[in-house]
């Protein structure tokens, strides 16, 4: 009936023949060749992951600062596990029995066939000898992995230190972390990770029933080599870094030292600090959790956190503002009766006297001669209000990067703070506040703050006469020099006119050779600067210093702040001139070694030793 | 028809070899992927949602070989256009899946439309080649049949489904078993080889070996000037396929699709990501060896080296914890079931029922030349599941559906001539 019934026949071989392809092909596959033979010889196919050593950071004149050790952690795949000697294991680890095996099931119950890390950080000279027993441990095996290694106990705020990935890290990494990863934390470990963190390899190799590796699987085709993280060359002079570090030993508070002419960062000290050789190894929780619980914040990055008023360091800004902004003249004379009074205020002066010119108010840092430019500034006829007068002062400060998000590489850096008109709205409410409410400001106390970052910032700026370039601490970065790094190299320009900045310049010329900042003299150096106190409604005020040498060709601009130390000239101006001194003639001229001397010994923290302050 | 007969002439014998691969297939789901940091009954286990999926593929059965099959022969043009409407609708309603938009969403489950547009094209081709004034002599006719099978394959490419796309080639078996002349089947397969050759070899190389063969049976032949014109047809034909067919392939084809052909046909060897699949399904396969590791002791299914395990690239698992043998049983218990189903074909006296057992045959054995030839390295990686082994309910129920239905109408064979 059906002429085409045959054709069944067809259909009915079609399928045969690809059937017998099929299982020839899985003869070839299963039976026949032999590196799949290999595995199915109850082989273990090990995936193992290549982490690459993170890269390698210098200081500015090339030395090493950071670099690389190994390290290896014991890893075990429970479900491979066979009888073994867990006290044997744990006596060449030199750990504990019991919480090895509470760790065991701890891997057990997470998954009987993924890998666990199971003893971290095992060093060098143990591995050598644990790699002659593995033989004894099938289940277990090793995996290579550098920890961080500092040849100096300095700049640990600097260089942060690498941790743990958090879920939440993992998370966001699309996939790059796993648990058990590090990642910097902190400083430029963290603001540099991508550069430094270089790309972890895979490799996969046969492990023999006896926890031997029989070598790659399939000569290495689906190996991936791992790729060392990027070295880096920091702006810090380590010399410096640790010099000042010695300085501050004993007290709280932070220095930043800043190359005007580049932006570069040659020191940056937060103390208390802390050995960042605490934050690798073993160790390293139970360090952390000390640190952390320290009064002292050892873990705080000042230099970038922390806001000071700035008292009278603020000053020589103020005097910009006001003569860019004509409301005093570079020849402005007031007499000083020894305080500011308006109506009933009454704002101190350390001086008395008749002030020529705003040099002479720099000089002797008079608060009323400020007062009155304050007030002039923010009571402008330019500006219709004073809600306008003070914007436009704030906006003038946030040119130098002050009450901003100054650019910098270093992860969490602060704003400092700057009120502004709405700031104070909220507090008295619209019209109802006016310059004389605001005195304070005139000074650089009250709601006003700086970082210690700003402050060597302003200090970098003015001995540029009017321009600087962000403050950064990484200098160059093998293979990527163009991308990471631009923003650094990028002039900002404040608009204020030179000629301001020349006189001003002169003024902290005199403060130096003639005023307030007398003792950080350097013989044979011109230098400008200025003192400051931090009022500190909570103790003790604070030390402040901002200083630059040499005047004609400024080489180096530094900001210190020595907590509860009091008037700038005790601490801040010594240590800061110390470290000028170091850095421009690489040694302390004999004169000034008692001072070096007095500034070791000094104890602030434990009340030690503490100088009778003097004018 | 009362129901007693309609069990009396169930074909047990396929009933449990489907029973037995969903069995199959449950073991080697929850073998490549069962999860031992959660409960074994937990919900978020993959085989607890195969399990389900399998509960609710029986109850389909059931509800199918209770329906009075008339409904199958009547409607068939009516669910063809419901599926169609529905394969339309995740244009506009779906839910996109690893670059494909072809799923619809309903709370945690995913339903695919396309995997039941092989069914309703199965009834509506049946429907249509059982006419009486149909003959797939002449060509309306065969255009006619074809536009019924390709116009919801081509709605499924537009969605970037190849996988599903290419199984509909299957209906050419059964447009070849029922009057398609043999010339076009073996055209058919002509033209695939000249795809497969026109991205290995240069086109002009290949023009000219195609002109050097036809020169050559025109020596041969020699007989009419019929045969002139024929394979000068061929010749010109075949040149302005291979002169095209790298336009299609460079932007019809998605990069994925490229690369995995590229690496079967071995041109691209650095695409980690491309034959890391097959070079794992392969090292998977491989390493059972002869005898297999055992049942659950698949160590490379353990860590997951072979991606899509437990769907598309479910045959590793068997290959890996059952070995040769294992894999020998699988193929030969599928051949035996495809040929259960063509003698099932056979005995049908109703041309309807014949024609829609052929159709089933053909998607069966397509899933099963696709797939498996993927996971040896035979076919290029286009994802399509093995039937009722794979984890996921859109192919499980599209499957039981297909195959009950055939089961039906052939209980009911003795009953209705039509
Ligand atoms: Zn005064």
């Amino acid at each position: 009936m059906d002429t085409l019934a045959s054709r069944r026949r067809v259909v009915q071989m079609v399928f045969i023949i690809i059937s017998v392809i099929f299982i020839l092909r899985l003869l070839f596959i299963q039976v026949l060749n032999k590196s799949y033979q290999q595995l199915a010889n109850n082989n273990v196919l090990r995936k193992v992951t290549l982490y690459p050593s993170r890269g390698l950071i210098y200081d500015r004149n090339g030395k090493l600062i950071l670099f690389n050790q190994a390290e290896y952690d014991l890893l075990v795949i429970p479900g491979q596990l066979k009888k073994f000697d867990t006290t044997n294991l744990c006596l060449t680890l030199g750990i504990e029995t019991a919480s090895f095996k509470k760790d065991l099931l701890k891997a057990y119950t997470y998954s009987r066939f993924k890998p666990t890390v199971i003893v971290k950080g095992i060093q060098p000279e143990l591995y050598a000898q644990l790699q002659e027993d593995m033989f004894m441990y099938p289940g277990f095996y090793t995996e290579v992995r550098t920890v961080r290694t500092y040849p100096f106990p300095a700049a640990a705020h600097v260089l942060g230190y690498i941790s743990e990935v958090t879920p939440k890290q993992i998370e966001k990494s699309n996939g790059y972390y796993q648990q058990g990863d590090y990642i910097g934390t902190g400083g430029l470990e963290q603001y540099y990770e991508k550069v430094l963190r270089g790309k972890k390899g895979v490799k996969y190799v046969l492990v023999d029933v006896h926890n031997r590796e029989q070598g790659s699987f399939n000569d290495g085709a689906l190996d991936t080599l791992a790729i060392p993280g990027t070295n880096m060359y920091t702006t810090l002079d380590i010399d410096l870094q640790r010099y000042g570090e010695k300085l501050m030993q004993g007290k709280v508070g932070s220095v930043v030292a800043i190359e005007p002419s580049t932006g570069e960062v040659l020191a940056m000290i937060s103390s208390p600090s802390y050995d960042p050789r605490l934050l690798t190894g073993r160790d390293r929780g139970k360090n952390f959790s000390k640190l952390y619980a320290d009064s002292l914040k050892p873990l705080f990055v000042r230099p970038l956190k922390a806001s000071y008023p700035p008292g009278s360091i603020y000053k020589p800004l103020l005097g910009l503002i006001g003569m860019q902004d004509e409301a005093i003249f570079s020849n402005t004379t007031y007499s000083c009766p020894g305080a500011y009074y308006v109506g009933s205020l009454r704002v101190g002066c350390h001086h008395s006297g008749f002030v020529n010119n705003i040099i002479e108010a720099i000089q002797h840092s008079c608060n009323a001669y400020f007062c009155m430019t304050f007030r002039r500034v923010v009571d402008n006829n330019k500006y219709k209000t004073v809600a306008q007068g003070l914007d436009s002062w704030k906006s003038y400060l946030a040119s130098f990067g002050i009450g901003v998000k100054m650019e910098t590489d270093l992860p969490g850096v602060g704003y400092g703070f700057i009120p502004g008109s709405d700031y104070y709205n909220k507090i008295y409410g619209v019209g109802r506040w006016n310059s004389v409410t605001i005195i304070s400001l005139g000074i650089g106390q009250g709601e006003i703050g700086f970082t210690p970052l700003q402050m060597a910032n302003e200090m970098a700026t003015i001995s540029n006469h009017g321009f600087f370039y962000s403050p950064h601490l990484v200098k160059k970065v093998d293979d990527d020099t163009s991308t990471v790094l631009k923003k650094f190299k990028e002039k900002k320009i404040i608009p204020i006119e030179k000629k301001w900045f020349d006189l001003t310049v002169e003024a902290m010329k005199e403060v130096v050779e003639a005023g307030t900042g007398r003792i950080a003299q350097i013989p044979g150096t011109t230098m400008g600067g200025k003192t400051g106190t931090a009022q500190n409604p909570h103790g003790k005020d604070h030390s402040l210093f901002i200083c630059f040498a040499p005047v004609e060709n400024p080489k180096i601009a530094i900001a210190v702040i020595v907590e509860n130390a009091g008037f700038g000239a005790t601490y801040g101006a010594p240590i800061a001139s110390l470290m000028i001194e170091k850095y421009l003639n690489d040694s302390i001229s004999t004169p000034r070694k008692y001072l070096e001397q007095r500034m070791f010994d000094a104890d602030l923290i434990h009340n030690k030793f503490q100088p009778a302050p003097e004018h | 028809m009362d129901k007693r007969k309609t069990t009396n002439n169930l074909d047990w014998g396929i009933i449990l070899l489907y029973s037995v691969f969903v069995a199959i297939g449950l073991l080697v789901v929850y073998a490549s992927s069962h999860d031992d940091t959660k409960p074994f009954f937990d919900y978020r286990q993959l085989y607890i949602r195969q399990l389900i999926w399998v509960g609710t593929s029986a109850i389909l059965a059931i509800f199918i070989l209770v329906t009075d099959n008339k409904f199958y022969t009547s409607f068939a043009y009516i669910i063809y256009a419901a599926v169609i409407l529905l394969v339309v609708g995740v244009f506009f309603f779906g839910h996109e899946v690893n670059g494909n938009k072809n799923w619809f969403e309903i709370g945690s489950f995913q339903l695919q439309p396309s995997e039941f547009a092989k069914f309703s094209v199965a009834l509506a081709l049946a429907k249509f080649l059982s006419n009486q004034n149909i003959n797939l002599k002449y060509n309306n006719h065969k255009m006619m049949a074809l536009a019924l099978i390709f116009f919801p394959a081509l709605l499924i490419q537009l969605q970037g489904d190849t996988g599903s796309t290419l199984v509909f080639l299957g209906f050419f078996l059964v447009l070849y078993r029922f009057g398609l002349p043999g010339e076009i089947l073996l055209l058919g397969v002509g033209v695939l080889a000249l795809s497969v050759l026109s991205l290995v070899i240069d086109k002009f190389i290949l023009i000219g070996i195609l002109f050097f063969l036809a020169g050559a049976s025109l020596y041969f032949i020699k007989r009419n000037r019929a045969g002139y014109f024929v394979i000068a047809g061929l010749f010109i034909g075949a040149s302005l396929y291979v002169t095209t067919t790298n336009y299609v392939f460079n932007n019809v084809l998605k990069l994925h699709q490229q690369q995995r052909i590229k690496v079967l046909l071995g041109q691209e060897v650095n695409v980690k990501d491309a034959d890391y699949n097959v070079r794992q399904s392969k090292i998977a396969i491989g390493s059972g060896g002869f005898l297999g590791k055992g049942p659950l002791h698949g160590t490379l299914t353990k860590y997951n080296f072979v991606p899509e395990q437990h769907t598309d690239f479910i045959f590793c698992t068997i290959g890996e914890e059952y070995g040769f043998w294992g894999t020998t049983l699988f193929v030969s218990l599928f051949l035996f079931f495809l040929t259960r189903i063509l003698t099932l074909a056979e005995r049908q006296r109703s041309k309807f029922s014949r024609i829609y057992a052929y159709g089933v045959a053909s998607i069966l054995f397509f899933h099963f030349l696709i797939n498996i030839g993927m996971t040896i390295g035979l076919a290029p990686v286009i994802g399509i599941p093995l039937p009722f082994i794979s984890y996921g309910g859109s192919s499980l129920w599209s499957f039981t559906i297909l195959l009950f239905v055939l089961i039906k109408l052939d209980a009911d064979r003795l009953a209705v001539l039509r």
